[in-house]
């Protein structure tokens, strides 16, 4: 796969000193969602208003489809859409003229028949005539896409698409952002929703304190990452973890009625058959069994945890 | 060049003229009015003519002048302010778009809706005295000038307002006062020696004196020096607009 978007090194101190950005290089394949993960404050709005032409890099690169976003401006950003987290709207401005404005902008000829079908595809058709005022929080997030899509962009920056959004909305900006990808636009999203990076993301990128830590396949990530859990319930709880036991990496759990074997499901011997023996020579009884892999929010605590540290 | 995009900047600026067409209509006309009730008809017959014009004609050039200025540096000013106001300016940030390119789209709608307003008042004015244009071609310039430098300052000042207070700040207490004492309402000559040269510091006094010129072959200054300094108020604002262009002066961080 090819990379449609090149940043290199890119640098962003501000004027008071404070480096927002310390030398990030990623590159973003055609055709891919890739979700960018950090805690507030880590650089991620930064990166993308950067790339986008809303502050200036003070160091580093960026290309879209080859096109240098400082020296070849009007080619790189005629490439790209972007969603920002606050949503921004003309008030009194009715919801076809600001597509229309959008593509307007752009300096793409009038095509109305594009701008309906965006519009359809948001569900927003039937508010052509409406007031940005008069419409719902859910609504206004639709139109900043809608305006974002107005001229035909290849890659999409959504920054916190879903922040202080419910969660049957949450799920409807998932299927649109499922939909463009289809539709082969590259999607760069940010957020602080381990499940939404999960859900959405080919790859996850995690930013911290203005550096990127890392940038892997979501399913590998989690691979590398993910230890699993077996949890052991037992017919009568225990005190304290037999002697017997001592040598496995267990922890009690539901007041002595549980516990919980952490491993590496990797690794070539994982111990639980030996676990399972031993626990019947210790005259445990089980109730029930039950394995859980730890979530991206597991492996994203810990590696902003392991970078303060 | 991006021409869509200017085009797409002017007509949505225009557009929100003509959403509101009747304010922008009907104050100039009924505030003009006024002006003509209190100094064409109550003062003014007092007042014996000025030069040879009568006092309500005389003040026709002034007034247009007047209402133009303030019209172009508030429209342009609230164009661009109001975005950055609203967060909506992102998207011109990222969009194709030259800053040159913002700028004849703002400025050039700012300068349009004044100019309109100018006609709007002479047209209104004619209907309360007789209006005599002695060089149309001269008054057609100073009054294109006019509207296209103090859009520029309107979209200066825009830029800099950090809040709706500094916006109305530089209109409130540098440009009304000096349009006022610019000669809208009397000739220079008509005051003290020691204020007349104290006037002539006063630039407004020289776009006014040109643009009566125009009217009546009137002028207080020379008119080769009006045009001088509506070129060179020109020329400044334009410097102003390329530094923030080259800056990205509370624009881009």
């Amino acid at each position: 796969m090819t990379a449609i978007l090149e940043i290199e090194d890119l640098r962003k101190t501000y004027e008071r000193g404070f480096e927002a950005l310390k030398g990030v290089t990623l590159a973003a394949r055609a055709g891919e969602i890739l979700a960018l993960l950090g805690p507030n404050g880590a650089g991620k709005t930064t990166l993308i208003s950067t790339v986008c032409g809303l502050t200036v890099p003070t160091g580093g690169r960026a290309r879209v489809a080859g096109h240098d976003i400082l020296r070849d401006y009007r080619s790189a950003r005629a490439l790209i859409g972007l969603v920002p987290q606050e949503i921004a709207l003309e008030p009194f401005q009715k919801v076809w003229d600001a597509v229309r404005f959008s593509r307007g902008l752009f300096g793409l000829p009038r095509d109305d028949a594009h701008l309906e079908s965006v519009l359809r595809q948001l569900s927003l058709w039937d508010k052509r005539g409406a007031q940005t005022r008069e419409l719902s929080g859910g609504m206004k997030r639709r139109v900043m896409i809608a305006k974002a899509l107005a001229h035909e962009p290849r890659v999409l920056f959504l920054d916190e698409p879903t922040a202080g959004v419910d969660v049957e909305l949450r799920r409807g900006m998932w299927e649109t952002v499922e939909r463009l990808k289809a539709d082969g636009v590259t999607i760069i999203l940010t957020t602080h929703y381990l499940e939404e990076a999960e859900a959405l993301a080919d790859r996850v990128g995690v930013i911290n304190r203005g550096e990127l830590l890392l940038v892997e396949e979501t399913g590998a990530l989690m691979d590398r990452m993910g230890r699993k859990e077996l949890v052991i319930e037992l017919h009568e709880p225990v005190a304290a973890i037999p002697a017997a036991l001592a040598g496995y990496d267990l922890d009690l759990a539901q007041d002595g009625a549980a516990l919980v074997y952490c491993y590496d499901r990797r690794a070539e011997r994982t111990g639980i058959t030996r676990l399972l023996a031993d626990l019947q020579a210790a005259g445990l009884a089980l109730r029930d069994l039950s394995t859980r892999q730890s979530s991206l929010e597991d492996i994203f605590v810990g590696l902003v945890q392991e970078d303060a540290a | 060049m991006n021409a869509g995009a200017i085009w797409a900047i002017y007509r949505y600026e225009m557009g929100r003229f003509f959403r509101t067409l009747a304010q922008s209509f009907i104050s100039p006309v009924i505030s003009t009015s006024l002006y003509f009730v209190v100094f064409g008809a109550a003062i003014g017959s007092r007042i014996d003519e000025v030069e040879g014009v009568s006092y309500g004609a005389f003040i026709v050039p002034g007034l247009i002048m007047l209402t133009v200025m303030t019209q172009a540096i508030s429209n342009a000013s609230f164009a661009i302010y109001f975005p950055k106001f609203i967060g909506t300016i992102y998207e011109v940030l990222s969009a194709p778009v030259s800053f040159l390119e913002v700028v004849v789209g703002y400025v050039g709608a700012a300068a349009t809706k004044s100019l309109f307003i100018g006609v709007v008042i002479m047209v209104t004015a004619s209907f309360f005295v007789e209006l005599r244009i002695a060089h149309p071609v001269p008054m057609v310039l100073f009054l294109l000038l006019t509207c296209v430098s103090f859009a520029l300052m309107g979209f200066i000042i825009g830029i800099w307002a950090k809040n709706f207070e500094q916006l109305q700040l530089v209109p409130l207490l540098i440009v009304t006062p000096l349009v006022f004492l610019g000669g809208s309402f009397y000739s220079i000559s008509m005051l003290p020696a020691a204020w007349q040269t104290v006037a002539l510091f006063n630039p407004v006094v020289y776009l006014i004196s040109g643009f009566r010129w125009s009217f009546y072959g009137l002028a207080d200054v020379p008119v080769a020096v009006s045009l001088a300094a509506i070129a060179g108020f020109l020329a400044l604002c334009l410097a102003a607009v390329w530094w923030i262009f080259r800056t990205g002066w509370r624009i881009r961080s």
